[in-house]
């Protein structure tokens, strides 16, 4: 009796803290959140999202340059990143059934572990250093590396989950291969394959190490893809190294724009996936 | 209707055929892209740390000064920062993690259960400068005044507490390094727990079992290489991590075993100094530093999918 009292004892004690280690992590959670919140709408105005960086101790300015900068760069990564990860994502599910689509999946894979600062110094030995300045074009291209793996990875999934009655039914239409892919299976994969590179863009939106060498940062305006440019996440790292309070809590709202349009992002792909 | 004479029939099917396979030459090349470029980057990697590994040899890895002034580098001080501080984390970090995996799969009631995956899964896409901001200003005051000083001043004899509190330093780079990888561990060993069948649990519910210990003796050893793979993975995140730990780690190429003390990861230190470094060699030692992170990251990762993937197919092979 003692004995079987003693195991129900241990299992209630157990399951309790797995529920406890749940609820710790949930609450890590809402403390980086609530001090990004806070802190963040303490510094959050229209100078803000409208005006160029002040030298220290000037007051006033934002960083409207770093947002356009990020929509450049990530607008270029993306441009590069599709087409490529469409590709390779098509060939894994339409054409693949040989040894060299599991080289593919797996490199996909090793890829995605790949550390972001190898692919920064990567990319500037690439580009940087041999056109001999940082770039937004050589930023772009960092981010679309990151980007490829998990494009890839959902195109590919999502293409395998459309029937194959509609392969067929197309085929038996005496349409050509090409065709029934580009008109039957990529529009019945849709919604999940816009999911994906939305998560993708996500995920990269925030990235920094990427782009130390390569998009650098710029404390002026630029819109040119072989220049220097400024990010979010490159300024709110310039700013929550500094000594100046000032800066710091510019960070704060910088941070607060930034993991605004992340947490939107993702939640609007999770959601457009759970209608898919 | 028209009748399609034979040479204009051959002529379409050719026309398909060709637009077939032009169309199959496309998507291949694109995947045969992603080969190119994983080769490229080795290739760059190397071709980058030449310089260093021609100058230093293997004794690069084993060096333990880094020193721009008498051009002497060596790497064993962010492989040793690097090692601990990831090991220590996933140490943190991965008890909680499979016990919250064991609460999402296994306990949660079904209506709660997505809610609290998609916070979880919130947590995982705040970006690494964040956590570095929230770690340099909230995480790193709080770690230095009430816990390192509690240590400190209790447990200060033992060579890990033993050297001046200073808040930024191995622990708080561990600290942040256990927080973001906790989502990660969570939802992988979730997947691999949920993958489980049911004949388990079932039978070891219908030997008489508790709740825990059809969960501990019966669920969690079924799925135990994909939890392995899945703490490998997050280790792998630990090890190639960079902004958090680059802003809260202190950066001072030492080895010290005391966790309070500054150190520095490959990653941090690449960050850290390769925008600043001036002579060839100083650039070729920081690129042989991430040739080490990259082989590191490999080995993990390469280990990691290969005991995710047998649990994988192995149920798959059971259905």
């Amino acid at each position: 009796m003692v004995h079987a009292l003693r195991r129900k004892l241990a299992s209630r004690i157990m399951v309790t803290l797995t529920a406890l280690s749940a609820a710790i992590a949930v609450s890590a959670l809402l403390a980086v959140l609530a001090f990004v919140a806070i802190r963040g709408a303490g510094a959050l105005n229209v100078d803000l999202l409208t005006q160029l960086p002040t030298p220290v101790g000037v007051p006033g300015g934002g960083v409207a340059n770093a947002l356009v900068g990020s929509l450049i760069v990530i607008g270029v990564a993306a441009l590069l990143a599709i087409p490529v990860g469409l590709g390779a994502g098509i060939y894994l599910s339409e054409f693949g059934g040989n040894r060299f689509d599991d080289l593919v999946r797996y490199l996909a894979d090793v890829l995605s572990g790949v550390p972001s600062i190898v692919i920064g110094i990567f990319v500037y030995n690439l580009i940087v250093s041999r056109q001999g300045h940082f770039s937004a074009l050589s930023g772009g291209v960092a981010l679309s590396i990151m980007m490829l793996p998990s494009i890839i990875r959902t195109t590919d999934e999502m293409l395998r989950m459309v029937p194959d009655t509609q392969r067929e039914a197309a085929l038996a239409l005496g349409i050509t291969r090409w065709r029934t892919i580009v008109s039957v299976v990529l529009p019945g994969a849709r919604a999940g394959v816009t999911t994906g590179i939305l998560l993708a863009v996500a995920r990269v939106a925030g990235e920094t190490a990427p782009l130390l060498f390569t998009a650098f940062g710029n404390p002026y305006w630029s819109a040119r893809i072989d220049a220097p440019i400024a990010t979010l996440p490159h300024t709110l790292f310039t700013y929550a190294i500094s000594p100046y309070s000032d800066w710091q809590s510019k960070a704060w709202g910088t941070a607060l724009i930034l993991t605004a349009m992340m947490l939107i992002t993702s939640i609007l792909a999770r959601r457009s996936r759970r209608f898919a | 209707m028209a009748v399609v004479d034979g040479t204009e029939r051959e002529l379409t099917r050719s026309r398909i055929r060709i637009g077939d396979r032009l169309f199959r030459f496309w998507a291949w090349s694109m995947a045969a892209l992603l080969l190119g470029l994983m080769l490229l980057l080795i290739y760059e990697l190397l071709d980058g740390a030449w310089l260093a590994l021609s100058t230093f040899g293997l004794e690069f890895l084993t060096e333990r000064s880094w020193n721009p002034v008498s051009a002497r580098y060596g790497a064993w001080p962010a492989i040793y920062g690097t090692v601990v501080s990831s090991l220590l984390a996933l140490a943190v970090a991965g008890p909680p993690a499979l016990l919250a995996a064991i609460f999402l799969a296994e306990i949660c009631p079904r209506w709660l259960e997505p809610s609290v995956s998609f916070l979880i899964e919130l947590l995982a896409s705040i970006p690494s400068v964040v956590y570095g901001l929230w770690g340099l200003q909230v995480l790193v005051p709080a770690m230095r005044d009430p816990i390192q000083q509690w240590l400190y001043t209790h447990l200060g004899n033992l060579p890990a507490f033993g050297c001046q509190p200073l808040g930024i330093g191995m622990m708080s780079a561990v600290a942040i390094l256990a927080i973001m990888v906790l989502p990660f561990a969570i939802s992988v060993s979730r997947d691999v727990l949920r993958a489980v069948p049911n004949d388990q649990r079932e039978a070891m519910l219908a030997l008489g079992a508790t709740r825990w210990e059809t969960i501990w003796r019966a669920v969690v050893p079924f799925a135990r290489s994909g939890i392995i793979g899945g703490l490998l993975l997050a280790l792998g995140r630990a090890v190639g991590e960079t902004m958090a730990v680059t802003m809260l780690i202190g950066n001072r190429p030492d080895v010290s075993s005391c966790l309070f003390s500054p150190a520095y990861t490959l990653s941090s230190q690449i960050a850290n100094e390769f925008a600043e470094s001036v002579s060839p060699l100083h650039v070729s030692s920081l690129m042989g530093l991430g040739l080490a992170l990259f082989a590191i990251t490999l080995l993990l990762n390469g280990g990691a999918r290969l005991l995710v993937w047998r649990v994988d197919r192995g149920n798959r092979r059971r259905r």
